[in-house]
């Protein structure tokens, strides 16, 4: 068996590789194309006729817009908290030694790895015990939760690869704590900082299960989608929102994935 | 007449490890010194609380008279070239060199300038567009040291400068580092573990050993009279002589030091001398090294490249003068 660069692939291979692409995307263009059906009590293939009405009455929905309007502002405060909580502890767990390091490090990234349920249920019975009633900022708190993960492997990835005498440098030549952040960390940091911001935002914006127990009567965009569902008229609605969302969050995946693509030799250059 | 730097009783412990421990030290103002001894010393730790990365446990620190204690880095008078140069990767050459001046507030106009002509000094001028991952291990040494210089310290320090640089580019800026010091007339502290680049470079050496200095002096005391078995054997690897052989030809029951080169090899098979028989030899250019047993003393000589030497195996006689033979002050 051999795999030359040269050689192409056989065509069984390439049929099977895009089986595989069409099953993954087929159904995310078959949203799309449902957002421009004129049937809206049902999805019907094909649809009996194409129209761009929905995109009006989507505009003129106010549950549409308070939806988006808190999804948007969940996101961005969820990021902001995680950017600066998720930096501190990568800056902490990267640059000194403590006792239970390692342990801090597991327990930092733990909410990510379990499942968003249970997330869910440990927040809901804490809100409960302390009498906090839900609101706005109890789906921020458990939005942080798994935000600051994303911002912390971000930063800490690259902590490790910035140069430790870079910031005794700093020092050296005379600048203090605050100048050294300003002008040697933060320049070093900021790409991993603003791919990992991007992914938390994204993540936050698509998030159901922590959000449905720590949400009083509020809907976020994808709450609001599920009951949507539900009601049998204007359904393309839920299709143009579809449209939105898929958009909001995959052109910041993307820009992430293409800034941490070059970080290496951002980061890196000085060894 | 005010030290560059002293120590009172300095001590530095990391939990139980005493990594400096109790060191008394004077380096004097234009000094070139080189704080010389194996990795693990306690010299680098010296040179960090000289630099402010590290504080005592004890004593006491003073740089040309102020206090150093509790001092930060950043209001030192003093800069360091870092063993790995300590670039920062996202500022061009121009602007890591200017860093310094940047931080204290200098005008962009006159610190660019100040940057240009600190890069002459150190022969890398109109590299300033660079970046430092474009420059190879030699340039990056040489922006290291003028972004050190450029803040005009009256202090530098160098933490094993010439570590990362092959053998000819080490030759070259060992001069290059001491013709520097002469035209600045900064104090230069460096620490290295290289006997023979710490007394090609240094007015004095101090030798470290386990947190303590072993010996201070100009290269050709530490060379020529070591006071210590440690001293004797880590610079130049002398001969260590114990005081039982020390006493049949000086007189005196104390350890000695013979230099390799002080010892003459000879074929002969009677006469005046120390008998011993010639186990190995070493080819190194310039010299040959030869490694002799004694009678059970195991001895090193060096002698010139060209010179006749018996088969290994064979019995020698081997001379020297009675004047290289240095009795140290270490108790016997």
């Amino acid at each position: 068996m051999r795999s030359d660069r040269g050689q192409r692939a056989p065509l069984g291979l390439k049929i099977a590789a895009a089986c595989g692409l069409l099953f993954l995307h087929l159904p995310i263009l078959l949203i799309f194309v449902y957002a421009f059906t004129t049937e809206e009590k049902s999805f019907v293939w094909p649809p009996p006729g194409l129209t761009t009405q929905w995109f009006a009455v989507t505009w003129n929905r106010p549950d549409v817009w308070d939806a988006l309007s808190l999804s948007v502002r969940v996101a961005a405060i969820s990021t902001a908290i995680a950017l600066v909580l998720g930096t501190l502890c990568a800056a902490a767990v990267s640059q000194t030694r403590f006792f239970g390091r390692e342990a801090i490090s597991l327990l930092v990234i733990l909410p990510i790895a379990l499942p968003g349920i249970i997330t869910g249920i440990a927040l809901r019975s804490a809100f409960a015990l302390a009498d906090i009633p839900f609101s706005f900022w109890t789906i921020v708190l458990g939005h942080a939760t798994f935000c600051v993960v994303v911002v912390y492997n971000n930063a800490v990835a690259r902590f490790r690869r910035t140069s430790g005498s870079m910031i005794e440098a700093s020092m050296d030549l005379g600048a203090d704590g605050f100048q050294t952040f300003r002008h040697v960390v933060l320049p070093n940091i900021a790409t991993a900082l603003l791919a990992g911001g991007m992914l938390a935002f994204a993540l936050s914006f698509d998030e159901v299960i922590v959000t449905t127990f720590t949400a009083g009567q509020q809907q976020t965009v994808p709450i609001w989608m599920l009951e949507e569902l539900i009601r049998p008229r204007q359904r393309p609605v839920t299709n143009v929102v579809a449209m939105v969302v898929v958009l909001v969050t995959l052109l910041p995946i993307l820009f992430a994935y293409y800034l941490t693509r070059d970080g290496d030799q951002i980061a890196g250059s000085g060894k | 007449m005010t030290s560059a730097v002293s120590f009172k009783k300095v001590s530095r412990h990391f939990g139980s490890v005493r990594a400096v421990d109790a060191v008394d030290l004077d380096i004097a103002p234009g000094e070139f010194f080189a704080m010389l001894g194996p990795s693990g010393s306690g010299k680098t730790t010296c040179l960090r609380l000289i630099a402010g990365f590290e504080q005592p446990t004890a004593g006491s620190i003073s740089i040309f008279g102020e206090r150093a204690e509790g001092v930060p880095p950043y209001r030192r008078n003093v800069n360091t070239v870092f063993q790995d140069y300590a670039l920062f990767p996202h500022l061009n050459v121009l602007d890591n060199v200017a860093y310094g001046l940047m931080v204290k507030g200098v005008g962009k106009t006159e610190r660019l300038k100040a940057a240009e002509e600190a890069l002459s000094l150190v022969r890398l001028p109109g590299y300033g567009t660079r970046r430092p991952g474009q420059l190879s291990g030699g340039q990056r040494q040489r922006v290291a040291l003028a972004r050190a210089l450029v803040n005009q310290p009256k202090v530098l320090l160098l933490d094993e400068p010439l570590g990362a640089l092959d053998l000819k580019l080490r030759e070259n800026m060992q001069e290059e580092l001491k013709s520097l010091q002469k035209v600045l007339g900064i104090t230069f502290v460096f620490v290295t573990h290289d006997q023979g680049e710490a007394l090609s470079m240094a007015d004095r050496v101090a030798v470290f050993n386990d947190g303590k200095i072993m010996q201070v002096g100009t290269p050709e005391d530490i060379y020529q009279r070591p006071n210590t078995r440690f001293v004797a054997d880590f610079v130049g690897s002398s001969n260590v002589l114990p005081p039982d052989f020390v006493q049949r030809y000086s007189g005196q029951h104390r350890w000695g030091s013979l230099r390799p080169e002080s010892i003459r090899v000879s074929g002969a098979t009677s006469g005046d001398g120390v008998a011993a028989r010639l186990v190995g030899t070493n080819y190194l250019g310039a010299t040959t090294r030869l490694a002799l047993d004694a009678d059970g003393l195991r001895l090193h000589a060096v002698v010139p490249a060209g010179t006749a030497l018996p088969a290994e195996g064979e019995a020698v006689m081997l001379t020297f003068n009675r004047d290289s033979l240095h009795l140290m002050d270490e108790p016997a």
